[in-house]
């Protein structure tokens, strides 16, 4: 109840005319820089701080914190109408908001999305308010061979009943495992595969190469298949939303799975890209009707956006508690306490309880705020697709090169584009599925540093994944999610019937 | 370029009785290109210089602030590179800039790029965790000989200032650690908080909220005098109750890493002293001694020969490790 107490005493400092404001603007701010694919959060977020130097840091992390909700929400936006995912945890709801989209029902999709990310972050905020003592005592517990547990766990979910051929899928994997291992490694000190082209220093840039593979491909794709998109038909009507909105509690069981996966991922290292596409292959797995996921399964936009946002809120407290951040936007955040004179750690709930039960409690007002102006914009955005493709198919090529240039201000990113988008239409010309490639370049490289330092704990043996309870018992359920899927499998074709085929994009 | 440069030579021949840093200012927006992600000490350092410049109107042109951290910061310093002699590409960075061509082929030397000042030295401090039985740093270095290569010392990132440092205690002391990289020293302080890792190395602020919360526990700090007073921080002990590791018996006087700023080598002397000039008065502002205490840093203000001479020195002293580890790609 101490808590509850103190969460009202946010409330008095997070609702003020001036507090409600700054959300106002964060959200609108982070809406604009989530739907430009690119810019993203992060970049965002760190842009604004030298404007809150002049703010009480109560009124900063307002301001900050709001923007980075509406960049999460921003970012569905065009996932979900042009296969360009704005962030990179919005990759996974491309797989069915693309589709149903395309399918003439945008107003549904997007009004989807929008509500279950607000659901998801509202999961995540409670959570917050009740555990936050205990979550952060919690994450103390994860060292090197947790964390790769975790990773390992994100993998498993997502790569285990993907059905694709399975060659197939692993030389997605592969290939994604091949391009996060290109650049310095900061664990180990090594430059790898640059082949001497100082550009690939730094590695290549997973939302690059994102954007090529969908956002670029997609459009060659459409190009051949005649020049236009199937949406043109979208009724835009009100109603459409209000009936979207009246079907989302049908869906209750897929909600709550993907907010409770989201907290897990957010809590422990795992990040909010990590959290959506666990929770799409998870619900995908789980549901029975599994042949329409990937072409605009309703499940499909909820599982990734719910668990997105409820990683995305919950991240906020392993970087307030423990001051590591488990997301890039959480990283300047943490960036901006600093330099607001405040240190991160198990004592910032002590010292200042004004500062973290105001962000707290402004947290569960500005993600209402969020769902309210997004769910506003839907119609504009909807109206979009109307627009013919000869008008909106050079626009899009424009976002995805302005794009790919914003993320490090590089003209070599501009040729990585062309190069991936090229690659993308090939790759779904013959049917690879992109999913693990994406996620590959995601993880691979944290689970690689995981695994470099667990090793070095262990003198080299993998007994250290299976030394305590708390790894083994991950490690136990990720074997068991990528196993137990084949098995039911090839059971399921020697007794002679052919499972219903899922696909993956 | 061309009419840039004719314009620097003619002010520099019209001017000559002019105080030198009169004579030259940026006519376009400054880049800030820093050697690190968003978020990180560098970035914070940047911002808080892009901050006092700004509001004090001691740069009239808007400045920019550019994240290239790729490859450890080389990203921001082969820009620098790529845009030889332009003043305005400004380039923040740590002791990076000189030690990293050491132990990576990377396609730019020091030479490419000029020191203009230093502005601030992060200190190093052996950390434990609280509830550890060291109870001073030889505690800890016995406890190594007694265990070689068991007892494991983390730190931020391979071959750069932490296993630099961990390399050092060990020639030496002789003791034998068990170094484990992460990726920043955020990391590494929650990693020993939780017990996972015996020691660490980490900056002041890094540590700080653990240390508040009387997770770790400070050991020495590698400076040759301590650090400045400061209000308690656990249990009645402050910044200034730290032992310096010379104190405590281990014979190294001074680790220490500058926070630095330097513009593309060729850049005209002129755009040099402007800065130089502007990063005086950056120090001493009120805003700076502010972002020196939250920060925990020791202000320092290094330019021109001592600039070289402390680089210089720490260079040599780098470089001796990283042959004596087998580090070094010359």
């Amino acid at each position: 109840m101490e808590n509850f107490d103190l969460l009202m005493h946010g409330f008095g400092i997070a609702i003020t005319p001036f507090h409600l404001m700054l959300m106002v603007v964060g959200v609108l701010l982070g809406l604009v820089v989530g739907v430009l694919p690119g810019l993203g959060a992060p970049n965002g977020v760190s842009l604004l701080i030298p404007l809150t130097f002049t703010l009480d840091p109560t009124s900063a992390i307002i301001l900050l914190s709001s923007m980075y909700w509406g960049a999460l929400f921003g970012g569905s936006t065009t996932s979900i109408l042009f296969n360009i995912p704005g962030e990179p945890s919005s990759v996974a709801t491309t797989f069915d908001g693309y589709p149903m989209a395309r399918s003439g029902q945008s107003t549904r999709a997007l009004t989807l999305a929008f509500m279950s990310a607000g659901i998801g972050a509202l999961i995540g905020v409670v959570v917050i308010t009740l555990l936050a003592g205990w979550a952060s005592r919690f994450a103390l517990r994860f060292g090197a061979p947790e964390y790769f547990a975790v990773y390992f766990l994100a993998f498993a979910a997502f790569i285990g009943m993907g059905s694709a051929s399975p060659v197939k899928t692993v030389v997605s994997l592969a290939t994604g495992l091949l391009l996060a291992s290109v650049g310095m490694d900061n664990v180990t000190g090594e430059v790898r595969l640059t082949f001497g082209f100082s550009d690939l220093l730094g590695g290549i840039s997973f939302l690059v190469v994102v954007i090529g593979l969908f956002g670029i491909g997609e459009l060659l794709a459409t190009v051949q298949e005649g020049l236009r998109f199937r949406g043109v038909s979208s009724r835009i009507d009100l109603r459409d939303m209000l009936r979207t909105i009246a079907e989302l509690p049908r869906y209750w069981a897929t909600t709550l799975r993907s907010g409770l996966i989201g907290i897990w991922m957010g809590i422990t290292p795992g990040g909010p890209t990590a959290a959506s596409f666990m929770s799409y292959g998870i619900a995908r797995q789980a549901s029975r009707k599994g042949a329409a996921f990937g072409s605009g399964r309703p499940e499909g936009i909820i599982a990734p956006e719910t668990a997105d946002h409820s990683a995305g809120t919950c991240a906020m407290l392993p970087m307030l508690a423990l001051g590591v951040p488990s997301s890039a936007t959480a990283a300047v955040m943490m960036g901006g306490l600093m330099i607001w004179g405040l240190t991160p750690g198990p004592m910032l709930f002590a010292t200042k309880p004004d500062f973290v039960w105001g962000l707290i409690a402004s947290m569960y007002v500005s993600n209402i705020v969020g769902v309210i102006l997004v769910l506003l914009t839907v119609p504009l955005f909807a109206a979009l697709l109307r627009v013919p493709f000869s008008i909106i198919g050079p626009m899009i090529v424009a976002i995805c090169f302005v794009g790919a240039y914003t993320v490090s201000s590089a003209t070599f990113d501009l040729w990585l584009v062309l190069v991936f988008g090229l690659v993308g239409y090939v790759l779904s010309r013959l049917e690879y599925p992109l999913a693990p490639l994406v996620l590959a370049m995601v993880l691979g490289h944290k689970a690689e540093n995981a695994f470099y330092q667990s090793m070095v704990l262990s003198d080299g043996s993998l007994g250290i994944f299976f030394a305590n309870p708390l790894v083994s018992s991950i490690m136990v359920i990720a074997l068991a999610l990528l196993i137990v899927p084949k098995l039911l499998h090839i059971g399921a074709r020697l007794r002679g019937r052919r499972p219903a085929s899922q696909e993956i994009r | 370029m061309m009419k840039k440069a004719i314009g620097a030579s003619v002010a520099s021949l019209m001017l000559l009785s002019v105080p030198a840093w009169a004579e030259w200012s940026p006519e376009r927006p400054v880049e800030f290109v820093v050697a690190s992600g968003a978020g990180g000490g560098t970035d914070n350092f940047a911002r808080t210089i892009q901050s006092v410049l700004t509001r004090g109107k001691l740069v009239d042109q808007p400045i920019v602030v550019l994240n290239k951290g790729g490859g450890s910061g080389a990203e921001a310093f082969l820009y620098g590179k790529q845009n030889k002699a332009d003043p305005n590409k400004v380039i923040f960075a740590t002791n990076n800039v000189y030690l990293l061509p050491h132990v990576a082929k990377l396609a730019y030397t020091a030479k490419d790029l000029q020191p203009v000042a230093a502005l601030a030295m992060d200190e190093f401090i052996v950390w434990v965790k609280a509830d550890a039985p060291y109870k001073t740093v030889t505690d800890l270095i016995d406890a190594a000989k007694a265990d070689p290569g068991k007892i494991p010392f983390g730190g931020s990132q391979s071959k750069d200032t932490d296993e630099t440092l961990v390399a050092l205690i060990e020639d030496t002391t002789g003791a034998d650690f068990k170094y484990v990289p992460f990726n920043g020293g955020g990391e590494v302080g929650v990693q020993l908080a939780g017990g996972h890792i015996a020691a660490n190395v980490n900056n002041p602020n890094e540590n700080a909220g653990q240390w508040q919360a009387g997770a770790v526990r400070p050991l020495c700090v590698f400076a040759p005098q301590r650090m400045a007073k400061s209000a308690a921080i656990h249990d009645g002990m402050g910044w200034h109750d730290i032992p310096t590791c010379k104190e405590q018996g281990l014979n190294i006087e001074s680790y220490q890493m500058p926070r630095t700023v330097w513009l593309p080598a060729d850049t005209p002397p002129e755009a040099v002293a402007f800065y130089q000039q502007a990063l005086k008065s950056v120090f001493e502002s009120p805003e700076w001694q502010e972002y020196l205490t939250k920060t925990s840093q020791s202000g320092t203000l290094l330019t021109g020969d001592a600039l070289q001479a402390f680089i210089d020195g720490s260079e040599a002293k780098t470089v001796a490790v990283f042959k004596a580890q087998g580090w070094s790609t010359e």
